[in-house]
């Protein structure tokens, strides 16, 4: 359906295909969370990995900030119609965390889970292969409290809110668990490609 | 379930403040919802090209007539200012939800709640008002509302006479560019203090609903967990973007 007198304002420039439908590319950075900007002191801040109920390894900030990072920059989309290109990241690769872990996935699914109680659900296959990282630094500054720091989940290949801010933990599940977002009615998935916002899209 | 695209008719366009007007439509199959959901607005031009953005219902749930969505213009903006100066009354527009299921609020949850909305911020929080007084409810309110100036206030007609009612709802007004204009209303932005004299006004606040721009919506937040209130009990929407 066209909606009259409706133009609509291009991209100034050339985004070549990256922005996905429905969504206007920013120069911004927007801050959206349902909850208020936790401050985690670095000496209390940890990261757990869990299989079901039981921890498997637990790294604190000094050990995490060991472990091998990877620079990364990518588009990200989110949900409430921002898409913003080339953003640079740095921080540890879940390949990495797992083989600091020793551990091969368990199962095909995580939940992400986050200080202040957020979570959300992504499929293993979605975190391995280079897909993801935990993000500690954005555009070669450590990660501010609003934008999810210490430690964020980056999963740049769908929606932003499966990239979980305040991130402190990633446990493998034996069934897709719907997180926060996904409980209310937000997709299981999200990828922006396919526009998939919400439950039945 | 899918959340389907509707095509809604605009049947009234009601001028609130100098950059703010309610836009009112008639949705062919509407969908109950809860106070400080949003829908989503979705516009397309002739070559195809689409713009969605999300938008709060300023509606209580119980009205029976059309939806309002309170739309402030963005000089820069991509859909406020088609809504402002080429929407008029007849055309269609897609629609689809309701969306969003947490920063909301339904009288059976009791209360008593804080409600803290800047600038347009107040739409989801008007929505929650309305509700109660619809429900008759006496849950106990303190509403903060933050604007410009007093002209600024968006349905301030409205929020005063709820205020008049004596039922539980005390509403607190601050003006940033501006006179206060009443006893006991601020002219400043939103601090500590005043969160801490709003905490006082309404003691065992089960529920805080913080809503406007990013910074307004950190401002609130951190002076209501400096106030010693648990962040678990602090909802937040912020408007960006």
């Amino acid at each position: 359906m066209t909606t009259r007198g409706f133009s609509g304002r291009r991209p100034p420039r050339d985004t070549s295909g990256r922005v996905p439908p429905g969504q206007s590319a920013t120069d911004g950075f927007p801050v959206l969370s349902a909850t208020p900007t936790p401050y985690i002191p670095m000496d209390q801040w940890s990261f757990t990995l869990k299989v079901g109920p039981k921890p498997v390894m637990t790294w604190t900030w000094e050990q995490f900030n060991a472990l091998p990072q990877t620079r990364f920059t990518r588009d990200i989309h989110c949900v409430t119609k921002w898409t913003k290109l080339a953003t640079a990241w740095e921080g540890v690769s879940i390949d990495d965390l797992l083989a600091a872990a020793g551990l091969a996935p368990p199962t095909q699914y995580t939940l992400a889970h986050s200080y202040g109680g957020y979570s959300t659900n992504v499929p293993i296959e979605d975190l391995i292969d280079g897909k993801a990282l935990v993000a500690l630094r954005y555009d070669g500054k450590p990660l501010p409290p609003e934008h999810g720091g210490p430690a964020r989940l980056l999963v740049p290949h769908l929606y932003f809110w499966k990239s979980a801010k305040w991130v402190n933990g990633l446990q493998f599940t034996r069934r897709d668990e719907a997180g926060f977002w996904e409980l209310r009615g937000y997709h299981m998935y999200g990828d922006p490609w396919r526009e998939q916002r919400f439950s039945g899209d | 379930m899918k959340l389907l695209w509707q095509k809604a008719t605009i049947t009234a366009i009601v001028p609130r403040t100098a950059r703010v007007k309610s836009f009112f439509f008639k949705v062919p199959q509407p969908s109950p919802f809860v106070a400080g959901q949003h829908v989503d607005i979705r516009l397309t031009a002739d070559d195809g090209y689409q713009a969605q953005r999300s938008y709060s219902i300023a509606s209580a749930p119980e009205s029976t007539g059309d939806l309002e969505l309170v739309i402030e213009r963005l000089d820069d903006g991509e859909v406020s200012p088609f809504f402002h100066d080429i929407a008029a009354v007849g055309d269609e527009i897609e629609l689809r939800g309701p969306i969003g299921g947490y920063f909301v609020w339904n009288a059976a949850q009791g209360g008593p709640i804080i409600l803290i909305g800047g600038g347009s911020g107040i739409v989801p929080l008007l929505s929650m008002v309305r509700h109660r007084a619809a429900q008759r409810s006496s849950v106990p309110v303190a509403l903060l509302v933050s604007a410009r100036t007093w002209d600024d206030v968006i349905h301030r007609d409205e929020l005063l006479a709820l205020a008049q009612r004596h039922d539980g709802l005390r509403l607190i007004l601050t003006t940033t560019r501006g006179p206060a204009m009443r006893e006991g209303d601020y002219q400043r932005r939103i601090d500590a203090p005043m969160i801490t004299a709003l905490l006082q006004a309404l003691p065992a606040a089960q529920q805080c609903f913080v809503c406007g721009s990013n910074p307004f919506v950190e401002a609130a937040a951190q002076s209501l967990i400096a106030a010693a209130v648990s962040a678990d009990v602090i909802r937040t929407e912020r408007y960006g973007g």
